[in-house]
């Protein structure tokens, strides 16, 4: 079978091998192949195919000696912002070309005691710093569905490997939209967790207050599987929410309160925000979304009205509070303990200035530069201490939402994916198309994207759900009946088939 | 306050930032330890470094440190504090940002008091907050570079702030020693000033009496009390100097240097005044209930101010031998051991700052030092008290029980020889022998000369080889020569 | 308020920039195009409203844990340093600090 191994997902794989069909060295083996063949998606950044192997031949022995989990032998691969001792942590950055971090990250580590193989590092924007993984100082990378589009980002490596098949499941990072986002453009399946859920414990930080852990795979089942590993609570993390350990896919499968074969969804509640649906959505975004509710409310679900009044404020609250944040955590970046130092400089100074000048790229200076200015004296309070008061009163909004409704409901992005260099030097432009991501990492709300259909050019379209703190749960269950009855998230762009 | 000592007609003014290095096993952030002297960044955990990934977990030894310091001070200790990022760049520090606390620190106001001139005096605290301290600069010559180890970054500090209460160099002096010897006693600072554990910088400024205070210039790192009297008398100096001249005091960081007894000000950081405070968003804020602090108080032991006080009226101390006698906690221990095995409190003062401090002074020791233990000393008070020995003879036991020759103080006195003649009769005997033998004498003291007899009495210790009770052989002398 | 090129620069020298001419006028150009964004979020009147520093305290007291003060660090000095672009004698290397 191992001409369509690639189709398996985390689960299918997993049932697979637990059948005897495959081995995880021959399931391995057929993805390195197929990564090593299509290195011009730019996906990768780094991989050890030997040590993948052997990993796999470890899975495959456990396995035979009845150790095996649900994740045993089924490989996986990291967004090169996960730092990792077997291989070189760059978060997409010149800053930190080849950097050997001495530790690897919370989230790597548990999802390795869970058995899974790391086929290797993917693509992303520097320092999750961007929403089409053209800020990567290793190269853009594309779209499986179409090479001259991005994947979205910042996950955008993450995205394209699981799209084009050539890794059942991925981790990525979400700061204001860097899972669901590319997960939309792509047409997989993403989940940002609950802020907390997530060690943030090895993620190189970008901006420390929004930055959540979350997997990248076909379906919302998979998502649940890969989710359970990744999360819990970690001791090393202060951010880290103190809850036994969830499994998040026996939550997804747990049938609601009257709830029929035919109405899963039976009595759930989803709120509509009137703004998620403006005059400016692209029509073709609109519709497939529209279409996706339909089906929502087929299977049981009843929708509701509601209003995020702040919506559109939340684009230039996040552009304060993020690079705020940003331009502090990269500061360590100074040329002294790791990573690159310039070649030549006068003394201290000009050393620090001329090493962060040429090891950062375009889009993190405009971000350091932002948040050095919102944070420096005389204007912290007129910007920063005035954006996050803004996010308490988004915060907020969203109480008052989850009191007339149990999920919300919307687009991920306003259209789809656009082409590479579409943006050009316009930063504006970019961050405006983040409006309907931004309100729920604001407010450390789990959200999701969940394929939907496919718009212009056929490109896909994700539907974005909302749930209230810790309702992963509750919009897995969603996702998943979704997918028991649509097959958008099975659809494989044609190089991938 | 009371009228302040002007400097060439000017106050002085002067506040105090100390940072005391808590005495927690792990860092403030991490869990390396905090051991001093260890080899160049042996002790900088990932965390330390500021590696990537890497995030900050609090130690609650040093928030029980600091809690217990409030406390102390009479301070409120705040139910939520707040740590903060002050951001700027420099090579011993790791992160490019400190993580401190700024807005809501978690010590608020209290008072330190201390002696000055045997008066009470005390100084305002503004807050003392909890922070992290940075690495070190090695400046001896790497080929024209500065090495830098990060053992002693994230080490715990208490930043303790006081309002510009102080008038001079001298009341600086004793504010520091006070704040030192509270540190130690509480057991949240081991003190050692040479290895920068306690560490004082002085915002020092002058104006004229009256006037609006005046620009400050911040001496660092004084390490130790002298320098800090140094810097500060130069420093004023040099500032009087500048306006008498009419020229204008800019504010500055200075440094001390011991070798010329000159402040000069630092060159770099200059340009990083604007530290971009933000509430770190790695530490959500941090909650000390009620019953914390309470749990802390009962654990705290008895401050110093307290204990000086019961000395005084339990045992009748003057109080500047209550304030000596509380220099420390293991002094005012060795004390109250001795006192308690029957020795009179007086006596044991005087002893403890007399003979006691003498010899320890002479090896720059401390009391925990001091071969002779508190009950064997009181065993020697005692006869001096029951009259067994003079002070002299005393002095000489001591001596053999210093030197660890013998550690029985009866039987010392019996081998040597040193108990006191009580017997009236013979010594009245010798006293008339020697009076006899010193005519001269004796008509000096007829015509009120009283340093004949004292050298008579000196005559009758001479012969009695100092076994004489002094006080018993002049009380003869004067009968037999009125007789 | 318009941001001007001084502004600029000042705010590359507090973060450790050094940008070019060409990138100082684009990241004028650029920041400006931004901060009009912003100017919405100033409008707001959010007196009264309590900052939200971290996500959870929106619908709880979010309350810092603290570890207990134990050593579970051990030297680790040459794998953290493995990546260091200066080390001699186990110090990092910099250009003279003056101080």
């Amino acid at each position: 079978m191992s001409a369509d191994l690639h189709d398996l997902g985390v689960a299918e794989a997993a049932r697979a091998m637990a059948d005897g069909h495959v081995s995880s060295a021959e399931l391995t083996q057929h993805l390195l192949t197929r990564v090593a063949a299509d290195t011009e998606l730019g996906a990768f950044l780094a991989v050890d195919a030997d040590a993948a192997l052997a990993q796999a031949r470890a899975a495959d022995t456990r396995r035979a000696q009845g150790q095996a989990g649900p994740l045993t032998g089924v490989p996986v691969a990291h967004k090169d912002i996960f730092v990792t001792r077997a291989l070189p942590s760059t978060a997409g950055s010149k800053m930190l070309a080849g950097y050997a971090s001495p530790f690897d990250a919370t989230v790597v580590q548990r999802l390795a005691d869970a058995g899974t193989v790391t086929l290797g590092k993917l693509n992303c924007d520097e320092f999750a710093m961007g929403s089409a993984n053209e800020n990567s100082a290793y190269g853009p990378a594309k779209n499986p569905w179409n090479r001259t589009r991005v994947p979205g980002g910042s996950s955008g490596g993450s995205a394209a490997a699981v799209a084009a098949r050539l890794v059942p499941g991925a981790t990525g990072t979400d700061t204001g939209g860097s899972i669901r986002q590319p997960a939309s453009f792509t047409g997989v399946t993403g989940i940002k967790p609950t802020y907390g859920v997530c060690s943030r414990y090895g993620m190189i930080a970008f901006a420390s207050s929004l930055d959540q852990a979350g997997p990248l795979a076909r379906s919302a089942a998979d998502c649940a599987l890969l989710l359970s590993a990744m999360s819990g609570f970690d001791p090393r993390d202060a951010t880290s929410a103190e809850r036994p350990p969830q499994d998040f896919h026996a939550q997804m499968l747990a049938p609601r309160e009257g709830a029929t074969a035919a109405r899963p969804l039976a009595g759930l509640r989803i709120g509509l925000p009137a703004e998620f649906f403006p005059a400016a959505l692209a029509a073709d975004v609109a519709g497939t979304v529209r279409a996706a509710l339909a089906e929502l409310e087929k299977l049981g679900a009843t929708l509701v009205d509601v209003s995020l009044p702040r919506t559109e404020l939340s684009i230039p609250v996040y552009y304060i509070i993020a690079p705020a944040e940003a331009s502090s955590n990269l500061s360590r970046f100074d040329g002294v303990k790791f990573g690159h130092r310039a070649a030549q400089y006068d003394d201290l100074v000009d050393m620090y200035r001329k090493t962060r000048a040429e090891g950062f790229g375009p889009e993190v200076k405009r971000r350091i530069m932002i948040g050095t200015y919102v944070l420096s004296h005389g204007y912290y309070d007129a910007y920063y201490l005035q954006a996050q008061k803004l996010r308490r009163m988004i915060a907020d909004d969203f109480q008052a939402c989850f009191a007339q409704c149990d999920l919300i409901a919307g687009p991920v992005a306003p259209t789809v994916a656009w082409a590479l260099g579409d943006q050009g030097d316009d930063p504006v432009k970019a961050y405006l198309a983040d409006i309907f991501t931004l309100p729920a990492s604001l407010a450390g709300l789990p959200g999701m994207s969940v394929p939907a259909g496919f718009g212009a050019g056929g490109l896909p379209v994700g539907l974005q759900l909302i749930g209230n703190y810790f309702q992963e749960g509750a919009l897995l269950h969603a996702a998943h009946a979704f997918q028991q009855a649509t097959d958008f998230h099975r659809r494989a762009p044609e190089a991938a088939r | 306050m009371n009228a302040p000592t002007l400097v060439r007609g000017y106050e002085v003014v002067i506040g105090f930032e100390t940072h005391a290095q808590l005495s927690t096993a792990s860092k403030i952030f991490s869990g390396a330890s905090t051991a001093f002297g260890a080899e160049p960044n042996t002790q900088a955990c990932a965390v330390d470094m500021a590696l990537p990934g890497t995030l900050p977990v609090l130690n609650r030894g040093a928030v029980e440190r600091a809690i217990r310091f409030g406390l102390a001070v009479g301070a409120k200790i705040a139910p939520l504090s707040i740590f903060a990022r002050k951001n700027y760049f420099y090579p011993d520090l790791p992160k490019g940002y400190q993580i401190s606390q700024y807005e809501i620190p978690v010590v608020q106001g209290g008072q330190v008091a201390y002696l000055l001139d045997g008066q009470e005096r005390s100084v305002r605290l503004v807050r003392a907050h909890l922070e992290e301290d940075a690495g070190k600069s090695l400046h001896e010559d790497y080929h024209g570079q500065s090495g830098i180890d990060l053992n002693r970054a994230g080490t715990p500090l208490l930043e303790i702030v006081t309002e510009p209460d102080l008038r001079s160099s001298a009341e600086a002096v004793e504010y520091a020693k006070a704040l030192h010897r509270l540190v130690v006693w509480l057991g949240i600072c081991d003190g050692n000033m040479q290895e920068g554990s306690f560490r004082c910088d002085a915002n020092v400024s002058v104006r004229q009496p009256g006037a609006p205070l005046g620009t400050r210039r911040e001496i660092k790192n004084l390490n130790s009390f002298r320098f800090l009297q140094q810097a500060i008398d130069f420093e004023v100096q040099w500032q009087i100097d500048r306006l008498e001249d009419g020229l204008p005091i800019h504010q500055a960081t200075v440094l001390f240097d011991p070798d010329t007894g000159e402040t000069r000000a630092m060159r770099s950081k200059e340009d990083a005044q604007d530290y971009r405070y933000f509430p770190d968003p790695d530490l959500p804020p941090l909650v000390i209930a009620p019953e914390w602090v309470e749990r802390e108080r009962a654990e705290m032991p008895e401050l110093p101010g307290a204990m000086a006080a019961r000395f005084q009226q339990a045992d009748g101390l003057p109080a500047y031998d209550a304030a000596m006698m509380t220099q420390s906690l293991a002094f005012a221990r060795y004390y109250e051991v001795a006192r308690d095995a029957g020795a009179p409190a007086k006596m044991v003062a005087n002893w403890l700052m007399g003979e006691i401090s003498k010899r320890l002074n002479a090896t720059d020791a401390g009391i925990e030092a001091c071969p002779v233990p508190p009950a064997l000393l009181a065993a020697l008070l005692r006869r001096v008290q029951d009259g067994t020995v003079s002070h002299n003879a005393a002095r000489q036991v001591f001596e053999s029980l210093w030197s660890g020759e013998a550690d029985d103080v009866d039987a010392v006195i019996a081998s040597k020889g040193l108990k006191q003649m009580n017997d009236a009769g013979a010594l009245e005997a010798i006293a008339a022998e020697v009076l006899a033998k010193n005519p001269k004498s004796v008509e000096e003291f007829r015509a009120g000369k009283d340093k004949a007899f004292n050298a008579l009495v000196g005559q009758v210790m001479k012969a009695t080889q100092g076994k004489a009770n002094p006080g018993q052989a002049s009380e003869i002398l004067r009968k037999l020569l009125a007789g | 308020m318009a941001l001007t090129p001084e502004d600029v620069s000042r705010i590359a020298s507090l973060a450790r920039l050094d940008l070019s001419p060409a990138e100082q006028a684009a990241m004028l150009t650029q920041l400006g195009g931004f901060f009009r964004i912003v100017e919405q979020m100033s409008a707001v009147d959010t007196s009264g409203v309590e900052p939200l520093y971290t996500p959870l305290s929106a619908v709880q007291q979010v309350a810092l844990r603290l570890r207990d003060d134990a050593v579970t660090e051990a030297n680790e000095r040459d794998a953290n340093q493995q990546s260091a672009p200066a080390v001699e004698d186990g110090l990092f290397l910099v250009p003279k600090v003056i101080e």
